[in-house]
């Protein structure tokens, strides 16, 4: 049977994939805002699964609104992207360190 | 039966798109990838009965996010060769962390939440609708919320507009507020001309 | 009476000050005569005061005069005692003082810091007059303090010389240790009496026979003893007592004026003064009284034999000066206070003689001092010569001198002491009495008698020196011949120090050898049949006339038969070396490792300069942490994260 334990922990598998992901990128400014896409989808997956146990369909609001700050900031992140690669050229990571201290 | 059969399915491919997202050298092929995840997660969540979610996951995220970040991707002139190198260098790191996360996490759910979260969430009534559920309480209890998003969402617009908007040289481009400031003396100038001598013959 | 006592501490003081500061605008004439001035009030008004004393039956003075600072329950002021004792201290200081004053106008008539000399010897006198007149410990240790600085002012009072500078450096450090022990005793004095003025003290001091003192873990010590002890201390550095008095020798770097006025007649006795002072402290002390004479009859002895090997004029005297200390602190020990300051006045006049006739003998010899370049003087320094040799005498002890009444009244007292340690005293200053005149008659001989040893350029020069040269000597002659016949019997036996000088009943060796005193001359007719001083002596100048004119090449081969033991002498029984090579080498060690090892490794390398490295990597690390990649800091987030989850979930 199926219960919520599965869908929590399924949603655990993929938040650590996420980040698991933001780590081990090094090249990639694109795959960081796709691995953040991941981290919000495992976070509604919690959501879900927590309104579906407790019957209080505000767990599904909340995701409802997650998707759509979700929208926004990934439309935002691309444009500061896009800027971004105006001015480098690259879309290595690497070349992002200019908060070195 | 079926549900379990389905979930295990659809997990398992979840799982497999997740890793081909983070482990693609192609950006594009890892946009891809993802789309494929979110196809899968929202059929998860059709399983557990948030319809009207599952769908607006496809629609809006993989309609509109995915397709943005596509756009993006295909718009950059990557180099792709760079993006072969230097892979394994914190795999390990990465993995590990990630691991203990997720047995923490198991731990938790499995011995220290008193055994709440096994529980198979009762089947709805046939005439149960989700979205209507959700409009109810959306837009009595939420509604300020809800306006707040749709700020945000203009917010965002005009936001990327503004970031990524660079002006061309060489466009003649009016500009209305300088037209409209013009002051007559900036413009006309009467000069006196003294009338020219008669000249003789 | 106050007005005057204050003229006349306060009389040198001003002529100090005027010679010292405005010596260049009033010149050498205007230096010395107001310098002597001063000093010849004060002597006019001391010998006042002594007279008051002795025969006008004024009572003793004490009171303060100004009171300096009140800490609690303690006033410390500056005042005056003055009795018999401080009044004989007077004279004697002020005496001696202007003698040298007036022989200084010759001495250092070519000298280019001659308003310099003036003022400090001026000085001098202001200091020891504080020292004697004053009546409490605080003004005691500012007299002492001051007398050891202006000693170290004149003994490098030549100051490009490096070997004056060696030798004022070496008697102020070394007065310094004895300082620091009369420092300790001062401080045991005012936490077992509560106060610092003599009388308060002396009234306690028999109450506190009973305390005890918790030095180093267990061992309880008698209080007094103790601060006796430590007192005592302060006097061995001040009156070079053995191992304090190596810097006696160095000190005749100075100028020989001072040599006479400083360190034989004066600074040297401000020890046994104080000893002689705080007789009601030691008189109920007696492991402190045993100590005193033990050490002062070692001094006596051994510094004599030294004596014997010098060449240097100075030298010869210096050590006879030390000797004769020892004889003035055995007398202190065997609590015949009054022969030992009877001593002290006699040899201040004698000694003080002897050094300025062989300051006489220097300038006649161009500042040649070396004996073995003299010789046959006494023809053309008649002045000299016989005042030297009424000098001698005295020293020796010759019957009928000062020298031989202070000498032999005190050899009497320390036999009738029944102190332990008084039996070894005996025997060392009854031989002392033949080393002393041995030493003595050798240097008569060799300088003033036998062949003429130097060089025809100096022996042309050679002549008498002149009247401000010679008439010090005289003066100082006189009381050398007839102080000793005069005062010995209201001094010593007829109770010229009751009041001044205390004298427990079971101590008083004075009370027992002065029932056999019937007057001076029953005093040597006594002596010459009771005792072997006189023949010592007689046989000291034997032996010396023997060595020295008679068969003047037998001194060599004793060098060579004896050569150990001169070898000994000579290096001065090693004091110097040790101090030298042991105790400053390891005191300069201990002051290298800690700085190397503690200022520079540990303060300054560890924890000034460490706690700035530790900074430094701390912050090094941390800011490796800043790597400028925002996914390094989420990744860190994460850990984060995943460390609170695994805490709460465990702690649970």
């Amino acid at each position: 049977m199926i219960t919520i334990a599965h869908y929590l922990v399924l949603a655990a598998i993929l938040f650590s994939l996420a980040v698991a992901g933001i780590f081990i990128n090094r090249k990639n400014v694109i795959l960081l805002l796709m691995c953040i896409e991941l981290m919000l989808l495992s976070v509604n997956f919690n959501f879900v699964a927590f309104s579906r146990m407790l019957g209080d369909t505000l767990g599904q609001i909340f995701v409802f609104f997650i998707l759509t700050v979700a929208a926004a900031e990934a439309a935002i992140g691309l444009a500061i992207l896009v800027v971004l690669f105006r001015s480098k050229r690259s879309i290595n990571v690497d070349a992002l360190d200019s908060l070195k201290g | 039966m079926a549900t379990t059969v389905l979930f295990y399915a659809f997990a398992a491919i979840l799982v497999i798109a997740a890793l081909g997202v983070i482990t693609s050298r192609n950006p594009v092929y890892a946009a891809l990838f993802l789309v494929f995840a979110f196809l899968q997660s929202a059929v998860l969540w059709l399983l557990i009965e948030a319809e009207f979610l599952a769908i607006a996951l496809v629609l809006v995220y993989v309609g509109a996010v995915m397709v943005l970040f596509l756009f993006v991707v295909m718009m950059l002139d990557i180099n792709l060769e760079e993006l072969r190198s230097g892979f394994t260098r914190y795999l390990p790191l990465g993995i590990g962390v990630a691991l203990v996360v997720v047995i923490e996490i198991a731990y938790v759910i499995w011995f220290r939440a008193d055994g709440r979260a096994f529980v198979t969430p009762e089947r709805n009534p046939a005439d149960y609708s989700n979205t209507k559920e959700l409009g109810a309480v959306l837009y009595t209890e939420h509604v300020y919320a809800f306006e707040i998003a749709a700020m945000l969402l203009l917010l965002a617009i005009v936001a990327a507009i503004t970031l990524t908007m660079r002006k061309r040289e060489g466009l003649k481009v009016q500009d209305v507020p300088a037209q409209v400031a013009v002051r007559a003396q900036d413009r006309l100038r009467v000069v006196k001309v003294e009338p020219v001598k008669e000249q003789a013959g | 009476m106050e007005s005057i006592y204050l003229i006349i501490v306060l009389a040198p003081l001003l002529a100090s000050a005027i010679a010292g500061l405005a010596g260049g605008k009033i010149g050498r004439a205007g230096a010395h005569s107001v310098t002597i001035a001063g000093v010849a009030i004060s002597f006019a008004l001391s010998l006042y005061v002594l007279w008051r004393l002795a025969f006008g039956g004024a009572e003793p003075y004490n009171g303060n005069v100004y009171e300096w600072a009140t800490v609690g329950n303690l006033t410390i002021a500056v005042g005056f005692l003055i009795d018999s004792l401080t009044a004989l201290m007077m004279v004697v200081v002020t005496g001696v003082s202007l003698a040298v004053h007036v022989y200084t106008i010759g001495y250092m008539h070519d000298d280019p810091g001659y308003t310099r000399f003036f003022s400090y010897i001026s000085l001098f006198t202001f200091s020891m007059l504080m020292l004697v007149m004053s009546n409490n410990f605080m003004q005691l240790f500012f007299g002492w303090e001051a007398v050891g600085l202006v000693s170290y002012l004149l003994i490098g009072f030549w100051f490009k010389r490096p070997s004056a500078v060696f030798a004022n450096l070496k008697a102020f450090l070394v007065n310094r240790v004895g300082d620091f022990g009369f420092l300790l005793g001062i401080g045991g004095v005012l936490y077992f009496a509560g106060s610092l003025d003599y009388a308060e003290v002396f009234a306690r001091a028999e109450g506190l026979q009973g305390e005890t003192i918790n030095i180093l873990g267990a061992a309880e010590w008698s209080a007094l003893t103790v601060i006796c002890i430590c007192l005592f201390i302060g006097a061995m550095g001040k009156s070079a007592q053995v191992p304090l008095h190596v810097w006696l020798p160095d000190s005749m770097e100075g100028p020989t004026p001072i040599s006479a006025l400083i360190h034989a007649a004066t600074m040297v006795t401000a020890g046994i003064f104080m000893v002689a002072r705080m007789s009601p402290l030691y008189e109920f002390s007696e492991p402190a009284l045993a100590f005193v004479i033990v050490i002062g009859a070692t001094t006596a002895f051994f510094t004599g034999l030294l004596g014997l090997v010098q060449q240097d004029i100075k030298r010869v005297i210096a050590y006879s000066t030390l000797s004769q200390l020892g004889y003035m602190t055995v007398a202190l020990g065997a609590s015949a206070y009054a022969a030992g300051i009877f001593h002290l006045m006699t040899h201040a006049f004698f000694k003080a003689l002897l050094f300025l006739a062989a300051g006489s003998v220097i300038i006649a010899m161009h500042h040649e001092q070396d004996i073995r370049k003299m010789g046959g003087l006494r023809k053309y320094m008649p002045i000299t010569y016989w005042t030297s040799v009424i000098g001698t005498l005295a020293l020796i002890g010759f019957p009928g001198f000062s020298g031989f009444f202070s000498k032999d009244a005190l050899i009497e007292a320390v036999h009738a002491s029944s102190l332990p340690g008084s039996g070894y005293a005996y025997w060392c200053v009854l031989l002392g009495v033949f080393v002393t005149s041995l030493y003595s008659f050798r240097l008569l001989f060799v300088v003033f008698h036998g062949n003429e040893r130097m060089d025809h350029h100096t022996k042309e020069h050679l002549h008498e020196t002149p009247a401000v040269v010679t008439g010090p000597l005289i003066a100082l002659a006189i009381p050398s011949v007839i102080i000793g016949w005069l005062t010995i019997g209201p001094v010593l036996f007829g109770g010229f120090f009751d009041g001044a000088i205390f004298v427990r009943p079971e101590h008083d060796v004075l009370a027992t050898v002065g029932e056999e005193f019937h007057g001076a001359g029953a005093f040597i007719l006594h002596a010459l049949t009771h005792s072997v001083t006189v023949y010592l002596a007689a046989a000291g100048a034997l032996v010396a006339w023997f060595l020295y004119l008679k068969r003047p090449e037998l001194p060599g081969v004793l060098l060579e038969r004896l050569a150990v033991l001169h070898k000994v002498l000579v290096n001065k029984y090693y004091f110097d070396w040790v101090n030298e090579n042991v105790i400053a080498r390891a005191t300069r060690g201990v002051g290298r490792v800690l700085w190397r090892v503690g200022d520079q490794l540990l303060i300054d390398g560890l924890i000034v300069n460490g706690s700035a490295r530790a900074v430094g990597v701390v912050s090094s690390f941390a800011r490796g942490l800043q790597s400028g990649y925002l996914y390094h800091y989420a990744f860190a987030m994460v850990i984060a994260l995943a460390v609170l989850i695994g805490w709460f979930a465990l702690k649970g």
